[in-house]
C-alpha cells in the first residue's frame, strides 16, 4: 500500500446560492439562539474594563526608563460584556459535552467533573513550583501515585512525567534511544517509521537529527514486518511503531518486530496513543518495546480544551531508564524528594536532560490520578472492553454501506476505519463528514490515516452508550447513502451550522492571522 | 461503573451484531503472551466519587497554599489574581470538552477565541503576528532559536546571563541534538546584565541573540542598540518574557528592534499549579511566519460570504509536511490561551496598566522595606515587580528556614544555579497585586530575626 499525498478539496466547491433554501434575513444577521458575535476588537474599547484595583500607592518609578507610553491597542469589556462575548462564541462550537465525537486516534471520551473539581483544589492549583520542597510534599506524591499506576498498566520500568503533550513526549522517548545509543557510541542515523503513523513521529524523528525512513504496511492494513526486517541494519537506530495502529489494528507482530529491531541493534519507541484500546488488557512492557508515551488527554480523560493542554508522559523500558529527562520524583524515607541537575548525582547521570522548565502538567497529573482511582484496575479492563466493543458495533452495523477495507481481516480495536470507495462521481469523504455535522455530530477523523483513499477513522470510545452509537449509526448510514446516491444537497453541507464550508485556500493565500485596525470596515 | 453506559444486556445485543461470542473474541489479535486474561491484581479496584475526591483532597492537604501565606515566589512563575468569571467560563463544556478546530464550520467559538488571542499576544509584545500557543515558556524559547538557525542558516546562539537557567537547561538539551552552538554563562551579582557585552559580541556567525526581559534577576535593559548590532550582521533577537504584565509598564520587545518574542503566559489567567499546565507565548514579525512553529489561525470567508475562522498555513506542520514541518508539535496550550485572552480581555488596555502599575509599586514599596533591614542588599537599579537581594550568608538555608514560619520568602539562586558559590546568597523576590503591606512586613520581621 502507498502513502496518499493529495489531501482533500480545501475550497468550498459549489456556490451557496445554487443551494441556499430561501430564508427572510433578519436585521441584526441573528438567528433566534443562533447569535453572531464580533471581535472584541470591534466591541470594546481601551478604556473599558472588567476589573477593579486598589488605588495606586504613592511612589517612584524604577523601570529603568522605558516606561511603555504608547498605545498599547488592548480592548476592554465589562464583567457582564465579556461573559456574554465567550458565553455566545462557546455555543459555536461542537464538544464532547454535547454528544458523540468520534475522532479517529484523538479518543474523545467524557470528561469526568470530580477531576475539574479536584485540579482546583487550592492545594494544587494555588502552590508555586519552587516552592520548598517540603511544603510541595502533596503535590510530588501526586506525582509519584501517578508515575507508579502508569508504571504497572504498561508494564515498564521507568516513566517519565515532564512531556507536555503526545509530541514533546515522542521527542522525549527518541531523545532517550538516542541518548543510549550515544552511550554505547553508536548513535546510528535512521529511524524507521510505518507509513500509516501520525505526523508527529517522522516530524519529531526528523528534529532528533534522524532521517525519516517509511515501511510500507500490507494490504490488511498491518506493518510489513518482512519489509522492516529486511531493512535493518547497523544505521537504524530503532522503529516508531503505533499500537494499536491508526487503522484500528493490534500489531500482532509487535513482538517480533521488538525482538529483530533489538538483534540488529536499535531500539523501539511505541506511539501511545491509542492505549485506549488496550488498557488493563495488554501490557507493552510484555510487547519488548523501550519507550511509549501516554496522552493523559486521551485515554485518562483529561479534557482537551479546544487543542490543549494535553500531558505525555513517557514509560521506559530498564535499558533506556538512566537516560530518562529531569526532573523527577523519588519516594525516600524522608519523604519525596525531586531530583533536578543538582541531586542527579551518578545514577542519574546519564538523563538527556531537561525538557521543560517545571516538572510537566500538574492540573493533568490531578485529573488524571482522580480518573484512574476512579476507574481502578477492574474498571479499566472494562473501558478498553467497552471501548473496543463500541468500534466493533460500528464497523459491522456500517460495512454493508460504507467500505471498510480490513473488515475482512478480523475485528478492529478501538476504532472503525472506512474508505471513500463507492461514492458517486464527485463525492467526497469531506462530503461525508460535512453531511455529519448537518446531523448534530462531530465528524470522524478524515483523510487521516495516509494508506487509505478518502479515509474516514471513527472512534467512538467507551463511554458513549447503545442508543448513542445507534443514533450515529444512523445518521452516518443516511450521510453514506446520500453520498452514493450522489444527492447535491450534500455538497452544500453543513447548512446548519454557524458557518458554511470555509475558504481555506484564502485563508492561507493572503493570511490574516491578527487583527488591524487599517483593514476594519 | 459510573463513566460506563453501557450495561450486560447491551454489551450482549452488541456482541450478537458483531458475530462475537464473547468480549474476548475481539482481542484475538493481540498474542497469547501479550495478553492479561484477568485484572491487573495489585492495583485496587474502583473507587466512589466521594472516597477519590477525599484521597486527593488528602494530597492536597500535604502542600502549603500560596494565598494562605506570605508568599514572594516567582522565577518565572507568578501570582495573580485571576477574575471569578475567568475560570467561570474556561469550564463551558464547549470550549474545556472541544477539541482542536479541525471542522471549522462548527469550532467558531474556539478559532474566534484564538484569533483573538493571537492579535493580544501580537499587540501585547509589539508584533505582527502570533501563533495559537506552545506549551510553555521555556519550549517556545528553544523553538525560537530553532526558527533563527532556519532564517539565518547559522547555528551559534549567543545566550544573555540572565535568561531563566531552566530555560537554558531545555535549549542545552535541545542544541546536543540539533547542532546548536549555545554560549552561555552563569549571571554575575551587578546592578546590570550583560546587553553590552553581548552587543560587542554578535557576530557574523551569530544566529541569534536570546534575551529575558525583564531577566531572571529581575533586571530591566534597553535592548534598541542591542536589536541594531544584531541586525547589522544578519543575526536575530529573540526576547524571552516570562511576566507578561510587565509590557503593561515597560516597553514592547518588538518596538525595540526583536525579531522574536516569546514568553510564559501563565500569570494572566492560568494560576501557579506547581509549573503546569502553562501557556506558551509566540510571536514575530511578518516576513518570518512562514518560518514559526505551531498552529496558526487565520481569518477568511464561509460559502455564503461570512467572515469566519480557521487553522492557516498549515503546510508548515507535522500533519501535512511530517519529517520537513517546522516543528513537531500537535497539541498545544489552547485551553489556557483562552484564559489568558479572557483575562486580557477584562483588563483591557487600562486594566493591564493599572494591574502593572499596582505590581511595580508594591515591589517598590517591599524594595524599600527590604533595604531598611540590616544584612540586606537590594542588587537592582531597574525591576518590574521582582528583584534580587542579597544577604551576607546562603540565601537557600535562610528560604528554607522561614518556609519552617509559614513565610515564602522567595526562590533561592542556589536553587537555581546549584554549585554556583557566587550566587549563593541571592534571592529573588516578587512581589503582585496579591501582596499586602503586611505581607512585606511579616516578610521584613521574619528576615531580620533570620539575619541578626
Amino acid at each position: 500500500m502507498t502513502m496518499l499525498k493529495e489531501g482533500r478539496p480545501t475550497t468550498p466547491q459549489l456556490a451557496v446560492e445554487d443551494f441556499a433554501p430561501v430564508l427572510p434575513e433578519t436585521a441584526t444577521g441573528n438567528r433566534a439562539l443562533m447569535l453572531e458575535e464580533k471581535l472584541i476588537f470591534e466591541i470594546g474599547s481601551p478604556d473599558r474594563t472588567g476589573v477593579d484595583f486598589a488605588p495606586l500607592p504613592e511612589g517612584k518609578s524604577r523601570l529603568g526608563g522605558l516606561e511603555r507610553s504608547a498605545p498599547i491597542g488592548l480592548p476592554g469589556l465589562s464583567e457582564q460584556e465579556t461573559v456574554r462575548h465567550y458565553t455566545r462564541l462557546s455555543r459555536q462550537n461542537y464538544a464532547i459535552d454535547l454528544g458523540l465525537f468520534p475522532l479517529g486516534s484523538c479518543t474523545m471520551k467524557h470528561n469526568p467533573r470530580l477531576n475539574e473539581k479536584v485540579a482546583r483544589m487550592p492545594g494544587f492549583a494555588d502552590v508555586h513550583p519552587l516552592a520548598p520542597i517540603a511544603t510541595v510534599q502533596g503535590a510530588l506524591g501526586v506525582i509519584y501515585e501517578l508515575g507508579e499506576w502508569l508504571k504497572t498498566l504498561t508494564g515498564m520500568a521507568a516513566v517519565a512525567m515532564s512531556p507536555k503533550a503526545g509530541a514533546h513526549g515522542e521527542l522525549c522517548g527518541l531523545l532517550a534511544m538516542r541518548a543510549a545509543l550515544e552511550a554505547r557510541g553508536d548513535a546510528r542515523s535512521v529511524i524507521l517509521v510505518p507509513e500509516s503513523a501520525h505526523g508527529t513521529n517522522p516530524a519529531t524523528a526528523a528534529f532528533c537529527g534522524y532521517k525519516v525512513e517509511n515501511i510500507p504496511a500490507t494490504p490488511d492494513g498491518r506493518v510489513d514486518t518482512a519489509a522492516l526486517e529486511a531493512r535493518l541494519g547497523p544505521d537504524v537506530a530503532g522503529v516508531m511503531i503505533t499500537n494499536p495502529n491508526t487503522c484500528g489494528l493490534f500489531e500482532r507482530d509487535m513482538k517480533r518486530i521488538a525482538d529483530a529491531v533489538h538483534a540488529a541493534g536499535g531500539l523501539v519507541y511505541c506511539d501511545g496513543a491509542n492505549f485506549n484500546a488496550i488498557v488493563g488488557r495488554v501490557r507493552p512492557g510484555d510487547l519488548g518495546i523501550d519507550a511509549m508515551h501516554i496522552n493523559l488527554h486521551k485515554t485518562f480523560s483529561t479534557p482537551h480544551g479546544g487543542g490543549g493542554p494535553g500531558s505525555g508522559p513517557v514509560v521506559f523500558s530498564a535499558a533506556l531508564a538512566p537516560y530518562a529527562p529531569l526532573p523527577f520524583v523519588e519516594k525516600t524515607e524522608n519523604g519525596f524528594a525531586l531530583i533536578e541537575e543538582e541531586t542527579a548525582g551518578e545514577h542519574h547521570g546519564g538523563s538527556f536532560g531537561r525538557m521543560v522548565a517545571f516538572h510537566g502538567q500538574m492540573g493533568m497529573f490531578t485529573r488524571a490520578l482522580a480518573y484512574i482511582l476512579s476507574h481502578g484496575a477492574d474498571g479499566l479492563r472494562q473501558v478498553s472492553e467497552d471501548a473496543v466493543l463500541n468500534a466493533n458495533y460500528i464497523l459491522r452495523s456500517l460495512e454493508d454501506v460504507l467500505d471498510a477495507p480490513f473488515a475482512a481481516s478480523g475485528p478492529c480495536m478501538h476504532e472503525a476505519l472506512f474508505s471513500d470507495k463507492g461514492l458517486a462521481e464527485g463525492f467526497t469523504t469531506l462530503d461525508v463528514a460535512k453531511g455529519l455535522i448537518d446531523e448534530g455530530f462531530h465528524p470522524m477523523t478524515v483523510y487521516f490515516p495516509l494508506v487509505v483513499h478518502g479515509a474516514m477513522l471513527v472512534e467512538p470510545t467507551e463511554t458513549e452508550s447503545k442508543a448513542a452509537l445507534d443514533q450515529f449509526i444512523m445518521a452516518l448510514r443516511s450521510v453514506a447513502e446520500r453520498a452514493k446516491a450522489g444527492d447535491t444537497m450534500l455538497k452544500g453541507a453543513p447548512w446548519y451550522a454557524p458557518r458554511q464550508r470555509l475558504d481555506e485556500t484564502l485563508a492561507a493565500r493572503s493570511p490574516v492571522l491578527a487583527w488591524s485596525d487599517a483593514t476594519a470596515a | 461503573m459510573r463513566y460506563l453506559p453501557l450495561t450486560d444486556a447491551d454489551r450482549r445485543a452488541m456482541l450478537d451484531v458483531v458475530g462475537a461470542a464473547s468480549i474476548d473474541d475481539l482481542f484475538v489479535d493481540v498474542p497469547a503472551q501479550a495478553r492479561l486474561d484477568a485484572k491487573i491484581a495489585e492495583l485496587p479496584d474502583h473507587a466512589s466519587e466521594w472516597a477519590v475526591e477525599r484521597h486527593m483532597a488528602g494530597l492536597a492537604r500535604q502542600n502549603l497554599v500560596a494565598g494562605d501565606v506570605p508568599f514572594f515566589l516567582g522565577a518565572g512563575a507568578y501570582r495573580h489574581h485571576v477574575p471569578a468569571s475567568v475560570d467561570h467560563l474556561i469550564q463551558r463544556g464547549e470550549f474545556l470538552t472541544a477539541y482542536t478546530p479541525y471542522q471549522p464550520e462548527i469550532a467558531q467559538g474556539t478559532l474566534q477565541v484564538l484569533f483573538e488571542f493571537q492579535s493580544q499576544v501580537a499587540r501585547l509584545f509589539g508584533c505582527d503576528v502570533a501563533n495559537a500557543s506552545m506549551y510553555d515558556g521555556s519550549t517556545a524559547c528553544w523553538e525560537a532559536i530553532g526558527m533563527a538557525r532556519r532564517i539565518t542558516k547559522r547555528k551559534k546562539a549567543l545566550i544573555a546571563e540572565g535568561l531563566h537557567p531552566h530555560y537554558v537547561s531545555v535549549a542545552k538539551t535541545m542544541a546536543r541534538f540539533t547542532g546548536d552552538e549555545l554560549v552561555t554563562c552563569a549571571p554575575e551579582l551587578t546592578p546590570d546584565g550583560d546587553v553590552d557585552a553581548l552587543t560587542a559580541a554578535v557576530d557574523k556567525d551569530t544566529s541569534c541573540v536570546v534575551v529575558q526581559y525583564p531577566d531572571i534577576l529581575g533586571r530591566i535593559s534597553d535592548l534598541s542598540a542591542l536589536s541594531a548590532a544584531a541586525h547589522e550582521v544578519g543575526a536575530l533577537l529573540v526576547v524571552v518574557v516570562t511576566e507578561p504584565v510587565a509590557l503593561g509598564a515597560i516597553r514592547a520587545p518588538g518596538d525595540m528592534g526583536a525579531d522574536i518574542v516569546v514568553g510564559e503566559g501563565q500569570s494572566l489567567g492560568v494560576g501557579l499549579q506547581f509549573g503546569g499546565p502553562y501557556l506558551g507565548l509566540f510571536a514575530t514579525q511578518q516576513k518570518y511566519v512562514r518560518q514559526m512553529p505551531g498552529r496558526l489561525c487565520g481569518e477568511t470567508v464561509d460559502a455564503s460570504g461570512k467572515r469566519g475562522f480557521v487553522l492557516t498555513l498549515s503546510t508548515r506542520e507535522q500533519h501535512i509536511r511530517r519529517e520537513k514541518a517546522t516543528s513537531n508539535i500537535c497539541t498545544n496550550s489552547g485551553l489556557c490561551a483562552l484564559a489568558f485572552s479572557i483575562h486580557m480581555t477584562l483588563l483591557g488596555e487600562r486594566g493591564l496598566r493599572e494591574l502593572a502599575m499596582l505590581n511595580h509599586a508594591r515591589a517598590v514599596e517591599a524594595a524599600e522595606v527590604l533595604a531598611a533591614v540590616p544584612g540586606i542588599r537590594v542588587l537592582n537599579n531597574s525591576f518590574f515587580n521582582e528583584f534580587t537581594i542579597i544577604f551576607d550568608t546562603d540565601a537557600r538555608d535562610v528560604a528554607r528556614t522561614l518556609a519552617d514560619q509559614s513565610v515564602l520568602a522567595g526562590v533561592s539562586l542556589g536553587r537555581l544555579y546549584p554549585g554556583e558559590e557566587a550566587l549563593a546568597n541571592g534571592l529573588i523576590v516578587a512581589v503582585t497585586e496579591t501582596t499586602t503591606s503586611e505581607d512585606i512586613a511579616a516578610l521584613a520581621a521574619a528576615l531580620k530575626e533570620v539575619l541578626a
